[in-house]
């Protein structure tokens, strides 16, 4: 359990942030200067906020009224930074070890070989950071935070340097340990592919505040959070399993409580639970079952909602079993195939709009 | 020319000693005062700047009258050594080491300073975050990394011990056998007739020294950046 409840100010930026979360990643979500940073700054014990508590698991990192304010050293925090911040002179073993060095032997609870296998590290442990890869780099950062032997993780867009490859690399990296090592994450993000893949609670910031915490599913779907999260990045999530493999076409089906979805192929078995992420702007709706089309997806529904605002789009939200799945279409469609809530409705979704980004792994997880 | 003799090591010997223990008495000093000029912002600042600086622009006759001044045997701080710990540096070997450490001092702390100021502190937080305290952070993270200032300020100022005169002869005098170091000797050469082949001589081994410590300079500092950079090893 993370409960953050403080004020902090910095330059003419006000933080006035209070929120509880309890999953094994919760995303810290908003735009640029948001103050997402800043409130991880805060949990690491980096900053000093003037006022509220900090704590983690219930054990107090910070609490201004009672006087305490815990040194970084003493948190137990791991922190990943955006840049890595590798060492630049101990080569990479020696940074993994920097931080386990510094807890007592009853203290590890994470071996270094279990990390080094976990995170690939094995064929560069003797390297000097410098020539690493912007994902290397980034992995041994992941190491040395883990070895230090923290009770909770904190990610600062650690995948912003890095280009997609290496981002869908770092990612399924991230849900290993999620899964295998069970320590609670924090991971801060402005881009909604990676905190829909990954977050399981989400904690909307703007300008200093918190605007939302909730379910993933829930909160990125709300369309009254678009002037935080974003208009273009509208988008819903579904929380599904894998059905079959189709070796031939080289497809996946994944069932959720509303039918079936094709995705390109997953590595992943039979039975597996899987999050798709499904944007908007993917989305088509046809008012009855359309034949001879090439879209693999076509999901039957009910409109539960019709968000007609002026402007040339319009967001519609289709039930689909338990499912809600948001589309956006434009305002001539809507006004021509006369779309109105609580009428039957087949959504659209093409197989090739989902991307590795868009779909992840939640094996064990709480979804 | 025929090898050293007896005499110019002797002499050779003493400058070395003077200029090492100069530097090495004066060195944990000039990192303390180095960090605290890179780091800390506290009242007085550029007075402190400046009192650094400033054997680096009095003449250092100046500098070796006001160490006699304070530092001879009745000099309110040389007369206190005296007495609570018998010691006396003015016109010994080690008042030398006291004038040469003084003069180098600008140099040393500049060199430091310029490398501390260049680290990048978000390495620092993330060791601290990992959980180390800020002394051990000073010692597992600053120091190597600021090593090659450190290197560089060393010898600079080593090689600055070794020549240093103006300072040392005000206050140490020019004592053969306990104060007369290099450019000492050589002065006294020039000063009485026919003197001029010794000088030249000294002069001589003047310059192989003073080279040998700008080459070990340089491969050093090469060396500590290395140790930085790629992964040749």
């Amino acid at each position: 359990m993370i409960d953050v409840d403080i004020d902090e100010r910095l330059g003419a930026f006000r933080l006035e942030v209070a929120f509880k979360a309890d999953a094994p990643i919760v995303g810290l979500f908003g735009r640029s200067g948001a103050g997402k940073t800043s409130v991880v700054n805060a949990i690491a014990g980096i900053g000093r906020p003037s006022r509220g508590s900090i704590r983690i698991n219930g054990d107090v990192l910070f609490d201004a009224a009672a006087g305490i304010d815990l040194p970084p050293e003493r948190r137990r925090v791991g922190y990943v930074f955006q840049d890595a911040l590798l060492f630049p002179h101990l080569d990479v073993r020696s940074n993994l070890l920097y931080g386990q060095r510094l807890r007592a032997p009853g203290e590890r609870f994470i071996e270094e070989s279990r990390v080094v296998a976990l995170l690939g590290l094995e064929p560069f442990l003797h390297r000097r950071p410098r020539t690493l890869s912007g994902g290397e780099k980034q992995r041994v950062a992941i190491g040395r935070a883990l070895l230090a032997q923290p009770r909770i993780l904190l990610m600062d867009e650690p995948l912003a340097a890095l280009d997609v490859p290496r981002k869908v690399e770092i990612l399924d990296y991230i849900e290993r340990l999620r899964d295998e090592l069970a320590i609670p994450i924090v991971y801060v993000s402005h881009s909604v592919t990676e905190i829909a893949r990954l977050a399981d609670t989400v904690v909307v910031l703007s300008d200093g505040r918190c605007v939302a915490v909730g379910d993933v599913d829930e909160v990125m779907g709300r369309t009254d959070l678009r002037p935080a999260t974003g208009r273009y990045e509208a988008g819903s999530l579904v929380e599904a399993r894998v059905a079959a493999h189709d070796r031939e076409y080289e497809l996946t089906t994944l069932v959720f409580d509303g039918g079936a979805l094709h995705v390109p192929q997953l590595d992943a078995a039979v039975g597996e639970r899987v999050r798709a992420r499904i944007r908007a702007r993917d989305v088509a709706l046809a008012t009855e079952r359309p034949a001879a089309i090439s879209v693999l997806n076509v999901l039957e529904g009910r409109v539960a909602s019709v968000r007609d605002a002026p402007g040339p789009v319009a967001d519609v939200q289709v039930a689909v079993g338990a499912a809600t799945i948001n589309a956006r279409v434009t305002r001539r469609s809507l006004r021509e195939l006369r779309i109105q809530r609580g009428q039957p409705i087949f959504a659209l979704v093409k197989a090739v709009s989902f991307d590795e980004r868009s779909l992840g792994y939640t094996r064990g997880g709480s979804a | 020319m025929q090898g050293p003799t007896p005499e110019e090591i002797e002499i050779l010997a003493l400058s070395l000693r003077v200029a090492a223990v100069s530097v090495a008495c004066s060195l944990p000093f000039a990192v303390f005062v180095a960090f605290g000029l890179a780091r800390a912002s506290f009242p007085g600042k550029t007075l402190v700047d400046a009192i650094v600086h400033l054997p680096l622009v009095l003449p250092p006759v100046v500098v070796g009258f006001a160490l006699l001044v304070l530092f001879g045997r009745h000099g309110p701080l040389g007369s206190l050594l005296d007495r609570w710990f018998g010691i006396v540096i003015a016109f010994r070997w080690t008042g030398a080491a006291v004038a040469s450490a003084l003069m180098g001092f600008p140099l040393m702390v500049r060199a430091i300073r310029l490398s501390i100021e260049v680290i990048d502190r978000r390495l620092e937080i993330a060791a601290r975050t990992l959980g180390g305290s800020p002394t051990w952070v000073f010692a597992s993270v600053t120091l190597p990394l600021a090593l090659p200032g450190i290197v560089t300020g060393t010898l600079l100022s080593f090689a600055r011990g070794l020549g240093e005169f103006g300072a040392t002869i005000t206050f140490v005098s020019n004592i053969p056998g306990e104060t007369q170091t290099l450019p000492l000797a050589i002065y006294t050469y020039t000063q009485v007739p026919g003197g001029d082949a010794q000088a030249l001589r000294l002069s001589v081994i003047a310059v192989v020294v003073s080279t040998a410590a700008l080459a070990a300079s340089e491969w050093l500092t090469r060396r500590a950046t290395r140790a930085h950079g790629d992964d040749r090893r």
